[in-house]
């Protein structure tokens, strides 16, 4: 019996009172419980790994940890700290590549806002770690289902550059992912997309596949109801979801601490029975790892765990929300300066400079890689032309209604009659 | 004399709710980012710095949080005005505008009045991301219990906001984003209010009613000017309340001048033009010369930007329109 619920540390908190404070929330992890929990683990089901201190990588040791316990690998000046990911070093160097185009990326986005060349822009710088150690843990086969931060993400798992940059400059064809990228359209509307990706992998799940996806959203989406009914479904009905939060300190203004009084957002996942990890989310390799994990537990179908997971990747935004918003009103310049020390970047290259995988001049190569590339792809979005008032028209339905025919014919005539200058702003 | 500010719509907004905060210790205005940050648009700008965050309060990111804990509020005797971010982002507030906000009266035989203002920043036009452009007002008007008011001057606005806010019934506030800082107004440093229900004239004119609101007025007003150079002389009505109609002002225009057309960036199915067009049947039948011209936004989602110019009803469009009316 003992050696039966020990592998979920969770549940062996539930099921013994004396463990569970009488105000019912989950028990801290105190130094003196985890060890006496590793003893019993060890005792009685060796192999399991250790609690607190466990293995990354090993499926039960990340997901049996106390939720504040963040998952590391790198600290902040690159040295190791945990368990490095079992990557070969082009692999490594792919994922810092990605990092670096994304940040590029994305400061030459938010110039283009500026010079009138873009529409509002949302930046991402920092949350590179996040985004890039997620996605690589990605098989192609995989779904994602983004917000609308997730560029880093999205170019990781093959959507191309131009798309996203397509969307931002409002065309709609932006958002028309190729056939072979799986991922879902950007979703807006706070964590409306969170039940989709619960249904979209409940799908795969009742169809017999063996698909992960992955279902991004910030620490603001935790206070919305989609959020909670998304990962309620996921927990009754065992789908293969990975529900990465993206914690990066502010939903526009409002600091993560007025978002819940809860402690971490990982606990959340606690409500739900399904398992819930903090990783450091400027940590690209300990994102990748917990990631990992968490998708291998999605895919099987097997497991003695549930299969949904929720990830709280903690990072910062070291931008503003989108380029309409102005973040000196709200936040101090110190704690992004403490921040930016942490840069996910950095940390991975330092790494890779002190394993010699990395010098001067593979960094080199990467950087005028990256920006030709970013800058190809601005090239190809701007050489696009308006798209013709049909295209308002198209898509609505898979066969245009004669109304809607209609009030393209009316439109139309009057367009040629009038000349496109009577209805453009510009 | 009164003393005047000259101020956008946006600072009129800002101004109206500064002046009922003062006001009145039941007002609280509550939503996303309207504290420390002083809102998306400014709207709520230094308020939080003068009233403090008990009275002008950051939620957490919940719109059926923000609107239900509003309707608690105003249960209790509050006036509490809810803002949410976006009009495209009160859908997960919508069960309880419909459910809740508009029925509390209804269902408690009265014993429970709801004098909340839920406001919302709404339109298209400013080249904003997905979803921050639509113009939905006719699901709130559809809903019995809910008062809907649009706003298309600085002046109006505070005047249309205060009004809302005393109201003993639910309003839905809906600031037209496009011209919150197209153009600015006098408008009075006083509390004043400006009567909800009740529509205005813009311009005079004997050959042909044009009805509109919100953001709609200035191409309307501009496509007036136009023909009127051609000696096609617009009525223009401005509805300012969307729910409930001023079907007096309505039928009056109409009567005067036997033709009409409706302007408004909504869609055109199930939109207001068509309600404008069912009263002028119901109750001017034998003044009208020509069918009632609708120029509406297309039946359609509302696009990204590159393409919303020629979704919004522009001028040319509006011209068209009147003259198919006047020319029947």
């Amino acid at each position: 019996m003992l050696a039966k619920i020990l592998p979920n540390t969770s549940e062996l908190v539930q099921k013994c009172p004396i463990l569970t404070p009488s105000d019912g929330r989950f028990l801290r992890a105190t130094p003196l419980f985890l060890s006496i929990l590793n003893y019993l683990r060890k005792r009685y089901y060796p192999g399991g790994g250790r609690i607190g201190h466990a293995k990354v990588g090993s499926t039960v040791s990340v997901f049996d940890r106390a939720y504040d316990e963040t998952v590391r690998v790198l600290d902040e000046d690159g040295e190791v700290v945990g368990d490095v990911p079992d990557l070969d070093d082009e692999s490594l160097v792919e994922m810092y590549r990605h990092m670096r185009l994304a940040r590029h990326f994305d400061g030459r986005a938010v110039s283009l806002q500026r010079q009138g060349r873009m529409g509002t822009y949302p930046p991402l710088s920092g949350q590179e770690g996040a985004q890039v150690g997620s996605a690589y843990a990605l098989d192609a086969d995989d779904w994602m289902v983004p917000s609308y931060r997730e560029h880093g993400a999205a170019l990781v798992h093959g959507l191309p550059l131009k798309q996203t940059l397509l969307y931002w400059m409002g065309h709609e064809d932006g958002n028309r992912a190729p056939d072979d990228v799986n991922v879902f359209p950007v979703a807006v509307p706070i964590a409306s997309q969170v039940p989709h990706a619960t249904g979209a992998a409940w799908a795969s799940k009742l169809r017999g596949e063996n698909d992960a996806f992955i279902c991004y959203f910030g620490d603001g989406a935790t206070s919305e109801g989609d959020f909670h009914e998304g990962v309620n479904f996921a927990g009754v009905f065992d789908t293969p979801t990975v529900f990465f939060c993206n914690n990066n300190q502010w939903a526009i203004s409002v600091p993560r601490e007025r978002q819940t009084r809860s402690a971490t957002l990982a606990q959340k996942a606690e409500a739900y029975g399904i398992d819930g990890v903090q990783v450091d989310g400027m940590d690209p390799l300990a994102v990748y790892s917990v990631t990992e994990a968490a998708l291998e537990k999605a895919r099987d179908p097997d497991t003695d765990r549930p299969r949904p997971t929720l990830i709280e990747a903690v990072q910062y935004r070291f931008g503003a929300h989108t380029t309409a918003d102005d973040p000196t009103v709200y936040r101090d310049d110190d704690e992004v300066e403490r921040w930016r020390r942490k840069d996910p970047i950095d940390r991975l290259e330092s790494y890779l400079r002190d394993e010699g995988v990395l010098d001067d001049e593979r960094v080199a190569e990467i950087e005028s890689s990256v920006e030709a590339r970013v800058a190809d792809a601005i090239d190809a979005a701007e050489s696009m032309a308006r798209p013709e008032p049909r295209a308002l028209f198209e898509h609505a339905y898979a066969e245009l209604p004669p109304e809607l025919e209609r009030q393209y014919e009316e439109f139309a005539a009057l367009r040629d009659d009038r000349g496109d200058a009577a209805f453009l702003e510009e | 004399m009164t003393e005047t500010q000259n101020l956008t719509l946006v600072q009129a907004v800002r101004d109206g709710l500064h002046t009922e905060l003062r006001e009145d210790d039941d007002v609280v205005v509550m939503g996303q980012d309207v504290g420390k940050n002083g809102g998306v648009f400014r709207a709520t700008e230094g308020l939080y710095d003068e009233f403090g965050g008990d009275r002008v309060i950051d939620t957490p990111l919940a719109e059926s949080g923000i609107v239900g804990t509003a309707v608690g509020m105003a249960a209790m005797g509050m006036r509490p005005v809810p803002e949410i971010q976006f009009s495209g982002f009160m859908y997960p507030g919508f069960d309880q505008i419909v459910s809740h906000m508009a029925r509390f009266r209804a269902r408690s035989r009265g014993r429970f009045t709801l004098p909340m203002t839920l406001r919302a920043p709404y339109g298209g036009g400013i080249r904003a991301p997905e979803h921050h452009s639509e113009s939905k007002e006719a699901f709130y008007a559809h809903e019995a219990g809910l008062k809907v008011v649009i706003p298309s001057t600085p002046y109006d606005a505070k005047g249309l906001l205060a009004a809302s806010i005393r109201d003993p019934d639910p309003v839905i506030f809906l600031e037209p984003k496009l011209i919150y800082r197209a153009f600015r107004d006098e408008v009075p440093e006083e509390p004043y209010t400006v009567p909800l229900g009740e529509a205005v004239t813009r311009r005079e004119g004997d050959d042909v009613a044009v009805f509109t609101y919100g953001a709609m007025t200035r191409p309307t007003m501009e496509a007036a000017e136009t023909l009127g150079e051609e000696g096609i002389e617009c009525e223009v009505v401005d509805l300012r309340t969307v729910s409930p109609l001023d079907r007096e002002a309505i039928v009056e225009a109409f009567e005067k001048t036997g033709r009409a057309v409706v302007v408004h960036e909504a869609p055109k199915t199930g939109g207001l033009a068509g309600e404008i067009t069912a009263i002028l049947q119901e109750e001017a039948l034998l003044y009208q010369e020509a069918p009632i011209g609708r120029v509406t936004g297309f039946d359609v989602p509302y696009p990204l930007y590159a393409l919303e110019d020629y979704y919004l009803p522009s001028a040319a469009r509006i011209e068209e329109g009147i003259l198919e009316a006047v020319e029947f």
